[in-house]
């Protein structure tokens, strides 16, 4: 046995680096003299225990689904997408003028206009990057993480000097026309017999997100353009031997990428806030290549770990209300979870293969 | 699915008896933190205050994400606390949405005006007091340079920067006045190391005195300002002590005591449209032992003149925010 086995690498792994953060999380709940077990208790009951705490994990889990997506696509092309969360400040620009433009009858009209302007305008701003990156040599990461920058600035300067509504201190754009409105999963639950919490922001998007799940997988690994992308990112050189263009595979990966962090904003700008503000994106970009990481850029993965970064968001918004846990502990907490499945998934990584590869010893 | 019912039906029975529980008042702070020692930290003291007059105890959260505006009011409104207090504009529009569905809750929004029938609006007049402060600046400039160094570039802060303008110009007409906005997104109220750089270039144009309203980001321009030997002007609570003998003075907002009030009036706060302002002690300048040494009696003079001047409706000052306009700039 060369390897270990797979259901070790995929849960097994993913396990016990969640296992040791909620442990030194709990240490830390402790140690501030809070009871870690009360806490962990009101995150749960929080975020799944009824209809609206699961709207709520199931809002944010939508955001990073996308955002996740996003970086997963980039990465099988060995890009490394950090500017999910500018594309999707972009997204959201382009998500509310879709919506804002036209005095929209039905949002069944008003989906499909606004996933385009989304996407579009999320693809255009990794395009950029992308064609300097591909053209110039200029490294993706840096200029990706630049254009973040360079996106708040403008979503700013649109919003306090052409888009706001004279008299209002927020910067802001009017809300959007009613027929703009998803439905949430209370409306789509309703008629079903099921009462789901109407105020939970839960809303259509969360399926738009399974879909892109599935639109993922199919590209990836039932299409040529993802075989290309797949072979571009494990060798460039072989890959230009068997005909693929290294410009054209950057250049498209990063469209898809882009696309998908800014249809981010069909839930964000138009299920929840229903208006464009300023900072809409709230770090789901970069929460994004944490899930991608955990997810091992596989859609279940990526479903999964966007599961349990809502989790962590819903249940550390719970903590701060019920338990006066410090937000910034909150931050801890989410950190330590992202430091051990992915930056120090090494860790757990070598010691436990090292522990596989001895028993495999023994039995051959 | 019969299992989702049985999970709603928990859950239902759940939040009933959690409706049941005290009617405690209960505040939110917003993005900037609590301990940002200026806006949010005064509400917090208000607060503070209140529990400890009373014996009584109050809920609060600082916000995370915008998401949680709306969340944290409904939750807050459905466990039963009232009146809920929010410590800054940008709850407009999640209180807007939210008021309607508890009559019976009071709310209370600080800087901001909704029109809603359970809902306090409490708005200050911060122009007035940044016209008393702008007359400190004047005088105490060697220079004849000062600065005014704004957090968010919104209307709000304009108005600041306008009284300030209108009181430094009222005392000595050819001051120059330099001003900076630290951004256009909300991180500019959490940003002292800008507001420390903007302080920096204002110096090098002249400026030895600046006047920060800019929140976490003032605490860097206090700072800066002692470390180069110049004047600064803090906000919102009084700052003096931060750098006894190098902050001149601060224009007190009182946001505690707009909080204080709320949480004393209690379930049955009177709702509408509140000014706090010179006249009934809402905005002012700090006095104390910290900046004793900095002003003189001619200055107090200056200030008591001026103050008592625009209670007296004898002193218009302008506000930015009637208009969007200022005269003075």
């Amino acid at each position: 046995m060369k390897k270990m086995p797979k259901w070790a690498d995929v849960l097994l792994i993913p396990a016990i680096n969640l296992s040791l953060a909620f442990l030194i999380s709990g240490l830390v709940i402790w140690a501030i003299g809070k009871d870690p077990w009360v806490a962990i208790k009101t995150m749960v009951q929080g975020s799944f225990g009824d209809s609206r705490g699961l709207g709520y994990t199931l809002y944010y889990t939508t955001n990073f689904i996308f955002t996740g997506l996003a970086v997963a696509v980039a990465s099988h092309a060995r890009l490394f997408n950090i500017g999910g969360e500018g594309q999707a400040t972009v997204g959201g620009l382009g998500v509310a003028l879709v919506c804002l433009a036209v005095p929209w009858p039905h949002w069944t009209l008003a989906l499909p206009a606004a996933i385009l302007g989304g996407a579009l305008f999320g693809a255009a701003w990794a395009a950029i990057p992308a064609y300097l990156q591909a053209k110039r040599g200029s490294h993706i990461v840096i200029t990706t993480i630049m254009f973040n920058f360079i996106a708040a600035a403008l979503l700013g300067y649109l919003l306090v000097n052409v888009l706001k509504e004279p008299g209002n201190m927020a910067a802001e754009t009017r809300s959007f026309p009613p027929g703009a409105h998803l439905p949430t999963f209370h409306e789509m639950l309703a008629p079903f017999g099921i009462d789901f919490n109407k105020n939970a922001p839960a809303n259509i998007s969360f399926l738009v997100a399974l879909l892109c799940l599935i639109g993922f997988y199919v590209l990836i690994w039932k299409t040529r353009l993802g075989y290309a992308i797949r072979a571009f990112g494990q060798s460039e050189s072989a890959a230009v031997y068997a005909g693929i263009s290294p410009v054209k595979i950057t250049i498209i990966a990063m469209l898809i990428s882009g696309g998908l962090a800014g249809l981010m904003a069909i839930n964000n700008v138009m299920g929840e806030a229903e208006r464009l503000i300023l900072n809409s994106v709230e770090g789901a970009g970069f929460i994004g290549i944490a899930v991608a990481l955990m997810g091992r850029n596989h859609p279940v993965g990526v479903f999964l770990a966007a599961l349990l970064f809502g989790f962590l968001y819903q249940g550390g918004a719970e903590l701060a209300l019920w338990e006066s846990i410090p937000r910034e502990l909150i931050v801890v907490i989410q950190g330590l979870v992202i430091l051990l499945t992915g930056a120090l998934d090494n860790m757990v990584r070598a010691p436990l293969e090292k522990l596989f590869l001895s028993f495999g010893k023994g039995e051959a | 699915m019969t299992l989702m019912r049985t999970f709603l039906g928990a859950a239902a029975s759940l939040a009933l008896t959690a409706g049941a529980a005290l009617a405690d008042p209960a505040i939110i702070f917003d993005l900037g933190g609590k301990f940002d020692k200026s806006f949010n930290e005064a509400a917090f003291n208000g607060a503070t205050k209140w529990a400890e007059e009373t014996g009584g105890s109050f809920r609060e959260i600082e916000l995370q994400s915008e998401a949680q505006r709306e969340q944290a009011l409904r939750r807050f409104a459905e466990n039963g606390n009232n009146p809920i207090v929010m410590a800054g504009f940008a709850f407009a529009s999640a209180l807007e949405a939210v008021a309607p569905d508890f009559p019976d809750t009071k709310f209370v929004i600080i800087d901001m005006v909704v029109d809603q029938p359970n809902v306090r609006s409490v708005v200050f007049n911060e122009h007035e007091g940044s016209y008393l402060v702008g007359v400190m600046a004047a005088k105490a400039s060697k220079t004849g340079t000062v600065g005014f160094i704004g957090g968010m570039d919104i209307p709000l802060i304009s108005k600041f920067a306008c009284g300030y303008v209108q009181g430094v110009k009222a005392t000595n007409p050819d001051a120059t006045v330099i001003q900076n906005m630290t951004g256009t997104t909300p991180a500019a109220w959490n940003d002292p190391v800008k507001g420390g750089e903007l302080t920096k270039a204002q110096i090098s144009q002249g400026a030895d005195v600046v006047y920060a309203a800019a929140g976490g980001t003032g605490l860097g321009v206090l700072q800066t300002a002692a470390d180069e030997g110049i004047l600064s002007i803090g906000v919102d609570s009084n700052q003096n002590y931060l750098h006894p003998g190098k902050v001149l003075t601060s224009m007190l907002k009182r946001v505690d005591v707009a909080v204080y009030n709320a949480f004393k009036d209690g379930e049955d706060l009177e709702t509408g449209f509140s000014v706090l302002g010179l006249a009934n002690d809402g905005v002012g300048v700090a006095m104390d032992e910290h900046n004793a040494s900095l002003v003189d009696d001619e200055m107090k003079a200056a200030v008591e003149a001026a103050k008592a001047g625009i209670i007296s409706g004898e002193i218009k000052v302008h506000d930015y925010m009637s208009d969007e306009s200022c005269p003075v700039m």
